[in-house]
């Protein structure tokens, strides 16, 4: 944990001011030195050679995908399951800025900085699964493969990143002290909203869409005509849960830098209530998908078990529970069923992509120590970037020369 | 109400900047008479293969890969064999041992289809339909992601896993060939009259000659006339066609269809998503003002 500014230090300078929160070099580093750090750094050791490994000697080397399973987890979990995650940004700004609910403000700033973070180290895990990233231009400006759910979202998810990034910028700005840009920034608010939501309906359905082609792969239970919906839909209850979860992290974490004024719990509370009634629509698609495919009889299979422990365990259970801590106001309840909401997402999108796919095939996927190391990895810098910004620029707590009713 | 003109063109721009993306036709689709009369097909006789190999060994010739292993050797065929990056087409033995049924072998290769998933599936279109049948891939293209290996329902595209720098690897119909009015490697060396490389109409009026001909014993079914909405290579047999181990589960439509409702909803997102928003946003500006007792809040704040 990086410790609160020092007071009363001589020859502040801008370095100093901006990125070692006020302390001389060495009084930093010396700040650096914590059991935290430690392992963030352990991991970083090992997976950022994986990395280079993986560049070096190709992804047979690395990984166990084969040719029957092209993809594994820098699909399933960091791909899938981090956009889904990092759908907050859009969710609160939206709730905010769009439908007006204010009171819920204090919460946009980290939701959009988790959502940028979250793409970011989705699209740095996408490119390291890649066979030849370096083509990633291609898409973009060469050659257009329009007929491709694919290329529909390689474009949204780099316009969204882009998106993100400026909607992240009034608080770089204050950390700078560039009123005028910052004014600028602001003013751009409501449009970049609006885009943020274009982008992340179409993108966020169609990473469910992209299985709309393996009809013969996916098991029946998870195939669905509907599963855009499915992918839309729960990425609302993930990026909720997932603000939640931040939320309560942050708490413990940031203490310094939370404002104090701001009655966390109750915003809490009113997202928990939001989050059980996605998550209820949620199961009551999927049980809909089920009947309209007329798919009951596969219930009872090992399948249909592994399905219900997804649906009725991680959709149906968190939702009720949600709002039962959200009518007694059971914060702490709230808080552990986000992240149980969280983890269901991240099961379905790890069934979708990997577990439920090709259920058929003799060859099965089960990733290498080195993919999930990779991902470790990937998720350890984004929470460490994470931490540096919130300890520097003004994210969970509005400065008072900039705060506006 | 004080819907903000200038933001509201912002947002516009920006919903105008996306619809102007180019318009989403499945470019394989392009079902025009002339282009269907052009169409190339192998029909491959699967009572007619004597599992020679010749067709593998030629493929490997034409596309300088390393020649096919056991070539004389028949217990090759006691486990059925894929393609692989190095290895375009294999032949394989039906499953037919300890019944009355003859020994039938299949060749097995990329399928070309006639609307190919891995086409659709493909961002960057490595993966292309050309008109007359072949399934190319422009590998300068390619990205790596592997969509098209998730997409083709016959498990054709084979990825490099062992290269840092990977390529896609499948048969390509003898695209050069074909251009130059020559047949497939394979097709051409093969002594048996088990492959037929012609226009795909005319092998399919043949293929329903030999259904029909006289104490035919043919499974009354062309695999490939219909499957995935038709392919070019089509196949005839006298066994199941399980046996023959071509996946019977595919369905009858073009894989492209699959994901055309999900596109479909991309001009709806970007045209009907920011008048909503920005309704429900001057919707809910208003209330916060009126709210705001007394205190008519000015416009243009949104943090």
């Amino acid at each position: 944990m990086n410790s609160p500014a020092a007071p009363a230090i001589q020859s502040r300078s801008w370095v100093s001011d901006k990125l070692f929160l006020g302390m001389s070099v060495w009084d930093y580093l010396r700040s650096l030195a914590t059991p935290g750090n430690f392992v963030a750094g352990l991991i970083m050791a090992i997976g950022i050679p994986l990395i280079a490994y993986r560049f070096i000697y190709g992804l047979g080397a690395a990984t166990n995908l084969d040719q029957t399973n092209p993809w594994g987890i820098w699909i399933g979990f960091d791909m899938l399951s981090g956009v889904a995650l990092a759908a907050g940004g859009y969710t609160l700004a939206t709730s905010v800025y769009i439908f007006g609910l204010k009171e819920y403000h204090p919460v946009v700033r980290p939701a959009v900085l988790t959502g940028f973070l979250g793409y970011l180290f989705a699209v740095l895990g996408l490119v390291a699964d890649l066979g030849r990233p370096w083509n990633l231009p291609v898409p973009l400006f060469f050659s257009w493969g329009g007929p491709s759910v694919m290329f529909e979202i390689a474009w949204c998810v780099v316009l969204y990143l882009s998106v993100l990034g400026m909607e992240f910028l009034p608080p770089v700005f204050e950390w700078l002290g560039w009123p005028r840009a910052r004014m600028w920034a602001v003013r751009m608010t409501i449009g970049l909203t609006v885009f943020g939501v274009m982008l992340s309906t179409l993108h966020q359905s169609s990473l469910g869409g992209l299985f709309l082609m393996a009809p013969t792969k996916l098991h029946p239970l998870w195939y669905s005509p509907f599963i855009p919906a499915y992918f839309f839909i729960s990425s609302i209850a993930a990026g909720l849960s997932m603000v939640i979860v931040e939320s309560g992290l942050s708490h413990r974490a940031f203490q310094h830098r939370l404002d104090h004024t701001v009655d966390i719990d109750k915003l809490m509370l009113g997202l928990a209530r939001g989050a059980s009634i996605v998550l209820f629509c949620y199961f009551f698609i999927k049980v809909q998908g089920v009947a309209d495919m007329g798919r009951w009889s596969l219930l009872t299979t090992p399948y249909g078990m592994w399905f219900l422990v997804e649906t009725v365990g991680f959709v149906l259970l968190p939702s009720m529970v949600f709002a039962f801590g959200a009518r007694n106001g059971m914060v702490s309840l709230v808080r552990w069923t986000a992240a149980w909401t969280v983890l269901g997402i991240v099961i379905n999108r790890l069934n979708v992509s990997v577990i439920a796919m090709n259920w058929q095939a003799a060859d099965r996927y089960v990733p290498s120590w080195m993919e999930v190391m990779v991902s470790i990895t990937l998720v350890t810098i984004g929470v460490s970037t994470f931490r540096w910004i919130v300890n520097r620029m003004p994210v969970l707590k509005e400065l008072p020369e900039y705060h506006e009713s | 109400m004080n819907l903000n003109r200038r933001t509201f063109f912002k947002v516009a721009g920006a919903a105008g900047a996306v619809a102007l993306a180019p318009a989403r036709t499945a470019s394989a689709s392009s079902d025009e008479a002339g282009v269907n009369a052009e169409r190339r097909g192998v029909l491959v006789d699967t009572t007619k293969c004597i599992g020679c190999r010749a067709c593998e060994a030629a493929c490997a010739e034409t596309n300088n890969l390393p020649g096919p292993a056991m070539l004389d050797n028949p217990a090759v065929f006691n486990t059925p064999r894929t393609t692989d990056t190095r290895t375009y087409t294999v032949v394989n033995r039906a499953a037919t041992s300890g019944t009355a049924a003859p020994a039938r072998f299949i060749k097995r290769q990329c399928m070309h289809c006639v609307e190919p998933a891995c086409a659709s599936a493909c961002l960057v279109r490595a993966l292309d339909k050309t008109p007359t049948g072949p399934v190319v891939y422009h590998k300068d293209r390619c990205l790596g992601c592997r969509y098209c290996m998730v997409a083709c329902p016959f498990g054709v595209p084979k990825y490099e896993y062992d290269s840092p720098l990977p390529y896609v690897q499948k048969c390509h119909f003898c695209a050069d060939r074909q251009a130059k009015g020559e047949a497939p490697a394979c097709a051409s060396v093969c002594p048996s009259g088990a492959l037929t490389f012609g226009k795909r109409d005319a092998l399919l009026e043949t293929a329903r000659e030999r259904i029909y001909a006289r104490d035919a014993k043919y499974v009354r079914h062309i695999y490939g006339e219909h499957e995935v909405g038709g392919t070019s290579w089509i196949y005839l047999t006298d066994v199941p066609f399980e046996k023959l181990g071509l996946p019977t589960e595919v369905g009858t439509y073009a894989y492209s269809s699959l994901t055309q409702a999900s596109l479909a909803a991309v001009p709806f997102v970007l045209t009907l998503w920011p008048p909503l928003l920005m309704g429900i946003y001057s919707f809910s500006k208003r209330r916060n003002e009126v709210n705001a007792t007394g205190t008519g809040a000015k416009g243009g704040h949104h943090e």
